[in-house]
């Protein structure tokens, strides 16, 4: 029969459904480091290149550099406000080894895929840049192959919120905040919540259930060591905590805004969650905690816990022109004054220990010291060239084990199987 | 036999008749000047097609027969992957990874579970919009006050964009949400597997199911009242009419319906990516795919292909029911 009249059409069909889902385009890899070394030594205007500016931080910096430097002037290209867009829109970039972007501004846990690829240029020898006044964690996640490839220019760290007025003094380790959850039943709300779903929030928070027990999910080499004593201790802890009740049912379902509202209402006694909380639950006029709750640094083993590290780098492209310049542009970013206007007008993280005491920034954010212990504990996420897969495998694995679906152990020699998978052995 | 199909505009393809006759030839040409015009003005366009559908569909195919770059352990920079023959396709249809079981917590572990879970939303939602789509058709065709009214407030979900609509189930589903607060329950919604599923479900059915009622009054429309009426006349129950006169003759409107919704939804993404993030088993293969073009273009390249062969199959049955019954329909003797 005519076969041919049916297969049209169904070719048609199928053809468009196809089409959505091969626009990805490409393939990866390119080992170049870069241009000669007349890039390193170029000077003149260059691009720079970050998400949405939502609360106009960047643009004073820039045109404020720009006064200073006429020559070697600063254009700022706006990307969108999501990160994965952000995240493709580099890519298309560096794949075309554009020399359009020279810096740009790439999110912690982007820095190792981008370096492996060859896409950015090494901040050592005639590149290199003083890190020593920088938060050590931050540095650590910009840095690939022992060689730094970004410079650090906002942080980010979890803390505590906690309920002050039922719980005086806030807890120092977790298994004291657990021992504190009898509060929280006699006073009908949850004890402890952070973020579970089963998104990016949730590789954070096994990730400082692990990391805060000693455990590492991947080692200076980018070994998957995941499958240890400590880890099952750490993420043990999480799923314990769900299965009595310590961490309320509905928390599998939480971001951070559910959280945040939950802790609002007044419904928990204690959130993990990061800074920017603190200035909504002061404020906001639904909250009905504004004067009753404090924060601390996170429980940890004995001491404070290991947190996640947020916040984004400076890196330079290795295409561009003018890396003289760009070098010159990241050094004015992490410069005190920069930063501390970050703080104030954009509630930034700094990436500078110093300005975590300044009275003047503390009057403004008064959880800058709080941050500080945080930051000064935090371990990066995995850096890993991997990192898509690498944060799939924690995620799947660890939301079985707090569901109960999966043992701790069997969760974590899964994890580990899907790290190697991943590439990471 | 083929050559019964009736003529259409393809006469341009067999100009040459066997007795020629004066009158007859003029007319020949000019069929044949209006085809090359024809096919003249319809050049931008297919080269159109072809550059931004034809390309693409090459190109992922081309793709998935690349490895992916991978890290060199000693410079630890990435190199490019070469030629990988079938390894992509290796990988996905028999859930391998480096030559073992891809373990749980991988893209390539979720394969088969993607798949299933696609043609059982494909299947489920198709049937509930179906028979929502049909019931609000027969409301709509009916002659009452307020009729386009009801016709355009029936639209409103269909214009919603289908990130918004995932939005706002998204909070409505939440465990502080509109729904276990008028239901007086505390269901997880998200957080566990079938309630995930049902709340997927639920908010596609809501939203699509006005586009099938649409395309449903459409076909009912073409019904002319008569025929009804002497059906009518012989004494036909309600029943009857409906099982006798309406669906006969809605049928290829509501396969055509059918098949749009089919194979719309079996690349159903924004849904459950937005309310659920794929978790407890609620990954489609488009969320699949683009899962792993964040992870590896040639890979994804090579899924995306599987994607799309499942859905050509699919359409191919479709179609070729649909055309059978159209024929039979339109000729109604000859061919079976």
């Amino acid at each position: 029969m005519n076969t041919r009249k049916y297969l049209l059409p169904a070719a048609v069909a199928g053809v468009l459904a196809i089409s959505l889902s091969a626009c990805g385009g490409g393939g990866g890899g390119g080992t170049s480091t870069g241009g000669g070394d007349a890039s390193l030594d170029g000077r003149g205007p260059i691009t720079y290149v970050q998400g949405k500016d939502n609360s106009n931080v960047i643009r004073p910096t820039i045109d404020k550099w720009n006064a200073a430097h006429p020559d070697q002037k600063v254009t700022l290209k706006e990307q969108s406000d999501q990160a994965d867009q952000q995240h493709e829109d580099l890519v298309q970039h560096f794949q075309a080894k554009s020399t359009e972007y020279d810096v740009v501004s790439v999110d912690v846990v982007w820095s190792a895929e981008f370096a492996a690829k060859g896409y950015l240029q090494p901040l050592k020898d005639k590149m290199a840049l003083d890190t020593a006044a920088l938060l050590p964690a931050t540095v650590k996640a910009a840095t690939y192959n022992s060689t730094l490839y970004a410079a650090p220019v906002s942080s980010d760290g979890g803390i505590l919120y906690y309920r002050k007025d039922l719980v005086p003094t806030p807890p120092k380790t977790w298994d004291e905040m657990m021992g504190m959850c009898s509060v929280a039943k006699s006073n009908n709300i949850g004890c402890y919540a952070g973020q579970f779903q089963k998104y990016e929030g949730l590789t954070v928070n096994a990730a400082e259930a692990i990391n805060t027990f000693g455990g590492k999910i991947v080692d200076d080499s980018g070994k998957a060591t995941v499958n240890s004593a400590e880890a099952k201790t750490g993420l043990g802890k999480l799923a314990e905590a769900f299965k009595n009740g310590n961490i309320p049912a509905e928390a599998i379902t939480f971001q951070e805004e559910q959280g945040r509202q939950a802790f609002e209402d007044g419904k928990l006694l204690f959130l993990r969650n990061w800074p920017y909380v603190y200035n909504l639950a002061k404020t906001d006029g639904s909250s009905k905690v504004k004067d009753t709750f404090g924060i601390a640094p996170l429980p940890g083993q004995s001491g404070p816990g290991a947190s996640s590290l947020g916040g984004h780098s400076a890196a330079i492209s290795a295409f561009s022109k003018n890396k003289a310049t760009a070098l010159d542009f990241l050094k004015f970013l992490t410069d005190p004054e920069q930063q501390k206007f970050f703080a104030t007008q954009g509630s930034l993280a700094p990436v500078l220990s110093s300005l975590y005491t300044d009275p003047a920034l503390v009057a403004k954010l008064p959880y800058l010291p709080v941050l500080l212990t945080s930051i000064q504990n935090a371990v990066p996420r995995p850096v890993t060239p991997f990192y898509p897969a690498v944060t799939k495998a924690i995620e799947d694995n660890s939301y079985a084990a707090i569901k109960g679906e999966k043992s701790v152990d069997q969760a974590l020699t899964d994890m580990q199987a899907a790290l190697q998978a991943a590439g990471a052995k | 036999m083929s050559t019964e199909v009736p003529a259409r505009s393809e006469a341009t393809a067999t100009p040459t008749a066997p007795h020629r006759m004066p009158g007859r030839e003029s007319a020949d040409r000019k069929q044949v000047t209006q085809g090359r015009w024809a096919s003249m003005l319809l050049l931008p366009t297919l080269v159109l097609l072809a550059v931004v559908i034809v390309y693409p569909v090459i190109n992922a195919v081309t793709m998935s027969f690349q490895k992916d770059a991978g890290l060199n352990p000693v410079t630890g920079f990435f190199e490019q992957g070469g030629f990988a023959g079938i390894d992509n396709y290796v990988h996905w249809l028999g859930q391998q990874c480096n030559g073992q079981a891809c373990p749980p917590g991988t893209l390539g572990s979720e394969f088969w579970s993607a798949m299933g879970t696609t043609f059982f939303f494909t299947i489920v939602t198709v049937i509930l919009e179906t028979v929502l789509g049909f019931w609000m058709a027969i409301i709509m065709a009916r002659t009452f006050r307020g009729r386009s009214a009801i016709r355009a407030a029936v639209l409103v979900p269909w214009s919603i964009p289908t990130a918004v609509t995932a939005k706002l189930f998204f909070f409505m589903f939440a465990f502080e949400g509109i729904i276990n607060k008028l239901l007086g329950t505390q269901i997880l919604w998200t957080g566990s597997e079938w309630p995930a599923r049902w709340a997927i479900i639920i908010s596609d059915v809501w939203k699509t199911t006005p586009f099938m009622a649409l395309l449903i009054l459409a076909g009912l429309q073409l019904i002319p009242d008569e025929v009804y009426e002497a059906a009518k006349v012989d004494g036909a129950s309600a029943w009857q009419r409906f099982t006798q006169i309406t669906l006969p003759l809605v049928k290829p409107a509501l396969m055509v319906a059918i098949l749009f919704r089919t194979l719309d939804v079996l690349r159903m993404y924004d849904l459950p990516a937005i309310m659920t993030g794929g978790a407890n088993n609620t990954t489609t293969l488009s969320i699949l795919v683009v899962d792993q073009i964040r992870e590896g273009f040639n890979s994804a390249g090579a899924v995306s292909t599987i994607t799309f062969l499942t859905v050509f199959l699919v359409a191919f049955i479709f179609v070729r029911f649909l055309g059978a019954n159209a024929v039979g329909a339109a000729t109604s003797s000859g061919k079976k």
